[in-house]
């Protein structure tokens, strides 16, 4: 078995099964802890009415708030949006999810990609330039906002790579490019990356008690 | 113990602007005995016991953005970045990662998460005491919805057990739980007080009627420092006709265990005002003019309870709003500028803030909003039993300055709030910074501009 056929094959898979099963428990050892119910007599509708509320609501900053975090979400925003657009538009992962899937869509020319790319890149630069000069992210900064950060970023600068070449065989950065990916996604689950799926829980939960209070969300 | 040994322990102050106890000459900022090591694992095993999926939702998801610091007046005002909201919970995130996250044995057996020292937990009274009103600011700025100011709230269950309470305010938490108030209003006090405010302003206050629709309770903010919230509100109620009552058996609003972070003592606090108004039959408790007394019993008595309560719990402000909506009381105009503060506990973290403006609306005032007021309103800095310590003083001062500038920019006549611990925040940094505005009561200024029914 070659560098790559290991990567596509044994690696990528035992690194879905870690994503999926650490995800799984992280997300049942949070929600099977006892909620005590809330007996108060409620304003309004609470419950799922007020978690999608906030769910959806929270992804917008009121405007009381624009001027003190406009830097951050600039970047934080450009970052997410540059992943999923390089994650789900770049052709040969399309025809990698329609191998997984079966089903396919279309595209960004490969030049766009690159060019999202490198921005996502340069914004994840300026992003942690900012956790290691600003006086209050430098404070509450531990490992894993480092490490997550150098996970998160490494599939993008090995997938740039890849044209550029260096003289390696395709073959061979592929097979890096998946390991990088394999990393991520173990990593995922254990780790402040788990706000992929936690996102939803915590707006969730303030939406699911504080609507009912009609307290703002 | 009993009343005169705690005067001993802890004479009262009442001259000064606002309640609490003299400055202790000595702090005892650690109750009890208990080794430090035994202190350190009762802080944690109380703080991870009351953890429910919400409170572990909210630590699980935390992507250490710090930008609950900008909406924290606390860093706001200093620029200091350990009052960033989070931070304020760093030793109990680790207790948690530790102790009761999904990976807990995980970071347990490769101590990946260092063991919290008493030292810490010493350093951090300050943070989760001193400097936190608990006033919910951050809660609305978190990109993940974390509602970290209810996780202050639960790390003080912990630190509480561990006996790490700001010396003032557990004295004053000790006096509510063994007087039945936290600043000595014994029920003589009580019946005393409301007496002198029936001659002094002529109107009738009903007590310790057998049945009633309404029990009526107080602050002991208010018997103490603004009495005249008596008169006021036996006004209102009889101008309505209302079937209401004090009760001497349960008067107290303020609950100094919530806010001290005892919860049995927030319990019993709470079922003393539950009992009564069981007792009196009542169909609803109407609360005064106190943020933290809302969030005790309209949100949390129930659950104190243990189950629905039989009776309706409003603020005074929801209570007016209602009578003057429906036509049931009315009042003249008032032909004055007036900008309103709403406490935290109150409108954002409560759900009431639409009251006030209905109130004034009645009242015909020139209503000048707060920049950046109404839910997103600064807090006044005096919320969460901060305004009881002393050595937080001065960082009260500090922080109070937002709140000048917010006012000042209305240029409004008056400032009203619907708090008498905001209010006495108010006169206490007015005071301080000998400023010219302190904050009325929106109660008294109904109460002072009924319609006479027969005019």
């Amino acid at each position: 078995m070659d560098l790559l056929e290991l990567a596509r094959g044994p690696v990528i898979q035992i690194a879905v099964y870690v994503l999926l099963i650490g995800s799984l428990w992280r997300l049942l050892g949070i929600l099977f802890l006892q909620q005590k119910p809330d007996f108060s007599e409620p304003r309004q509708a609470g419950g799922l009415r007020g978690a999608l509320k906030v769910i959806w609501t929270r992804a917008f900053t009121a405007p009381v708030f624009k001027k003190a975090t406009v830097y951050s979400k600039v970047l934080a925003y450009t970052l997410h949006i540059g992943l999923f657009v390089t994650i789900f538009f770049f052709v040969p992962h399309i025809v990698f999810f329609t191998d997984v899937f079966g089903v396919s869509w279309p595209g960004l020319p490969n030049n766009v990609i690159f060019l999202v790319g490198v921005i996502t890149v340069g914004v994840a630069l300026a992003l942690l330039i900012r956790r290691i000069t600003h006086p209050v992210l430098r404070l509450i900064s531990n490992f894993d906002d480092y490490f997550s950060w150098f996970v998160t970023i490494l599939p993008v600068v090995t997938g740039l790579i890849m044209p550029i070449r260096f003289g390696v065989r395709f073959e061979t950065l592929l097979a890096i490019h998946i390991f990088s990916v394999a990393l991520l996604l173990v990593w995922l689950p254990f780790s402040k990356l788990a706000h992929t799926f936690l996102v939803f829980v915590s707006r969730g939960t303030t939406g699911a008690i504080l609507e009912r209070r009609g307290a703002k969300t | 113990m009993s009343t005169s040994e705690l005067d001993v322990k802890n004479a009262f102050d009442m001259e000064s602007k606002r309640l609490s106890i003299k400055a202790p000459e000595i702090r005892y900022d650690k109750q009890g005995d208990t080794p430090d090591e035994e202190r350190v694992q009762k802080a944690m095993l109380h703080f991870v016991k009351d953890f429910g999926t919400a409170a572990a939702a909210y630590l699980d998801s935390c992507i250490h953005c710090g930008m609950c610091a900008e909406a924290c007046h606390y860093y706001v005002a200093t620029g200091d970045p350990k009052y960033t909201p989070i931070w304020k919970l760093e030793p109990f995130k680790q207790a948690y990662k530790r102790e009761a996250s999904p990976f807990a044995f995980f970071y347990r057996k490769f101590g990946l998460k260092k063991k919290v020292t008493v030292e810490e937990l010493e350093e951090w009274q300050h943070l989760i005491y001193d400097s936190c009103t608990v006033c919910g600011r951050c809660s609305l700025i978190c990109p993940m919805g974390i509602d970290i100011a209810s996780l202050v709230s639960t790390a003080r269950h912990g630190m509480f057990k561990a006996g790490l309470v700001p010396h003032e305010l557990h004295a004053v938490a000790e006096r509510a739980e063994i007087d039945g108030s936290p600043l000595g209003v014994t029920p003589k006090v009580f019946e005393e007080r409301l007496e002198w405010m029936e001659d002094e302003h002529d109107v009738e206050i009903n007590l310790n009627k057998d049945k009633a629709d309404i029990l009526v309770v107080i602050s002991s903010i208010e018997i103490q420092k603004y009495p005249a919230a008596f008169a006021a509100t036996a006004k209102v109620l009889n101008a309505v006709g209302e079937s209401w009552t004090y009760r001497s058996d349960g008067f107290e609003a303020t609950n100094f265990g919530l806010l001290s972070g005892n919860l049995d003592w927030q319990r019993d606090i709470s079922m003393r005002i539950i009992d009564a108004a069981v007792k009196v039959g009542a169909k609803m408790v109407l609360l005064p003019e106190c943020g933290h007394a809302y969030m005790a019993l309209r949100w949390m008595g129930a659950n104190m309870y243990g189950k629905p309560l039989p009776f309706k719990v409003r603020h005074v402000s929801e209570y007016l709003a209602d009578v003057l909506n429906s036509g049931k009381l009315k009042v003249k105009k008032v032909d004055k500028s007036v900008t309103f503060h709403d406490p935290c506990q109150i409108s954002r973290r409560g759900g009431a803030t639409q009251a006030p403006r209905d109130i004034l609306k009645h009242l015909g005032v020139d209503l000048r909003e707060l920049p950046n007021g109404g839910d997103y309103n600064w807090c006044c800095g005096g919320g969460g039993g901060v305004v009881t310590i002393h050595r937080a003083d001065e960082l009260r001062y500090k922080v109070f300055k937002l709140k000048m500038d917010q006012v000042e920019a209305t240029e409004a006549e008056t400032l009203l709030s619907s708090c008498a611990n905001c209010r006495q925040n108010f006169d206490d940094c007015q005071n301080h910074y000998d400023w010219k505005y302190t904050a009325d009561s929106l109660l008294e200024l109904v109460a002072d501009n009924l319609q006479e029914e027969k005019a």
